[in-house]
């Protein structure tokens, strides 16, 4: 998909600069948006290794067990069919509380093994569970304690407060959340057999 | 109106998330210095894996804003923009950003670049993009390891979830910061 995306920007955007007679711009952007990107990941380089660094002292600290252990009671309230699953559970809260702290490479490999569970609790069926469904929007839509490469981004670009935008980003997540469970809910109950929006054939 | 709670919980969450992480970890045992070194060299590669696909994409967005073509998107949008109440100018993230994170990166990286990080549109696009997930990577990579073809409602209720992330965001900056 992304091939098509970043050539048809490109073939657009010259067709359009010859259109408009704005060659020289565009040639121009080419080159200077080049050299922006390397400056970009100059800018971004010194804060991620600090970030990636305390993830990873977060992550051998053990404290994704300790939030799951916080998150388990809700468990039971969104996946009603898991009741007694506790290693679906379990993968799942860890997945999600590795997620919410920001920690990529570890809540990948979590998730994956959360599908796995939840698929052997689906009987080996290729359609997707309601419990599959509800964790993957709460995954999608899930809050992201510090949103690390943002603030980079905002601090590259001279912002007086990169931070600042912190408890804003949480505010949309938890607004997002609680429309995806509802969404869910909603579209489980009505007839979720039905393939909206040509899901089926995403993958 | 400026609703300094948000400010001051933003300001005090990256010290007092230091103090937690090193005080777990001390009281752990943890080595929390090699833990950070080796933490540190991942990121190191994580900066330099994306520099490729983000000198390809800032280019193409380069191309696409200085011929003149993402102005008449926007302009295309504004009327969907301001019916949702979201500045227009971060509508082509806002549809880019289910897709690609990398481009949605560098997308953002060129707006707060252009308008100024700590200006409206600045400040709502990174909230977007802070609240928000690539959704399609996402499905594609979970319900492929778990071999599952028809995903039913997944995308819909998660696409529904992205848009009210999309609105709250340039509302609840708009409410704390101002327009």
């Amino acid at each position: 998909m992304l091939n098509y995306i970043w050539a048809g920007m490109l073939l657009v955007g010259f067709v359009v600069g010859i259109i408009n007679g704005r060659l020289e711009e565009v040639t121009q952007a080419a080159f200077t948006s080049a050299g922006k990107a390397v400056e970009l990941c100059i800018g971004l380089l010194g804060i991620m290794c600090l970030w990636s660094g305390l993830m990873k002292v977060m992550e051998k600290s053990g404290l994704i067990r300790f939030i799951a252990r916080f998150a388990s009671p809700v468990m039971g309230l969104l996946f009603p069919k898991l009741a007694g699953n506790k290693k679906a559970q379990g993968a799942i809260v860890m997945n999600l509380a590795a997620n919410f702290m920001g920690l990529g490479n570890a809540a990948t490999p979590l998730g994956i093994r959360a599908m796995e569970e939840l698929q052997k609790a689906n009987a080996g069926s290729d359609t997707a569970s309601d419990s599959m469904c509800m964790f993957l929007v709460l995954n999608t839509s899930a809050i992201q304690l510090i949103p690390a490469t943002v603030i980079a981004i905002r601090m590259d670009a001279g912002s007086a407060a990169p931070s600042e935008i912190m408890a804003c980003v949480w505010f949309a997540s938890a607004c997002a959340t609680l429309a995806g469970i509802a969404a869910v809910r909603l579209l489980s109950r009505s007839g979720g057999k039905r393939n909206l929006l040509h899901g089926g054939s995403l993958l | 109106m400026n609703f300094s709670i948000f400010a001051r919980i933003s300001l005090y969450a990256l010290p007092v998330l230091f103090l937690l992480v090193l005080g777990a970890g001390l009281s752990r045992r943890v080595k929390v210095y090699d833990a950070f070194v080796e933490g540190a060299a991942e990121g190191l590669k994580a900066t330099v894996r994306i520099l490729p696909p983000l000198v390809g994409l800032l280019t193409a967005v380069g191309v696409f804003r200085a011929s003149g073509a993402l102005d008449f998107i926007i302009y295309l949008l504004t009327p969907l923009a301001s019916l949702l109440g979201i500045p227009a100018e971060a509508m082509p993230l806002a549809l880019l950003r289910p897709v690609s994170g990398s481009a949605s990166l560098a997308l953002v990286s060129d707006i707060v670049n252009l308008y100024g990080p700590d200006s409206y549109v600045g400040r709502v696009v990174s909230t977007m993009m802070g609240s928000t997930e690539t959704i399609f990577y996402t499905l594609a990579v979970y319900y492929g390891a778990a071999g599952i073809k028809n995903i039913r409602y997944t995308l819909a209720a998660a696409l529904f979830a992205d848009g009210v992330s999309v609105i709250a965001s340039a509302w609840i900056c708009a409410f704390v910061f101002g327009r």
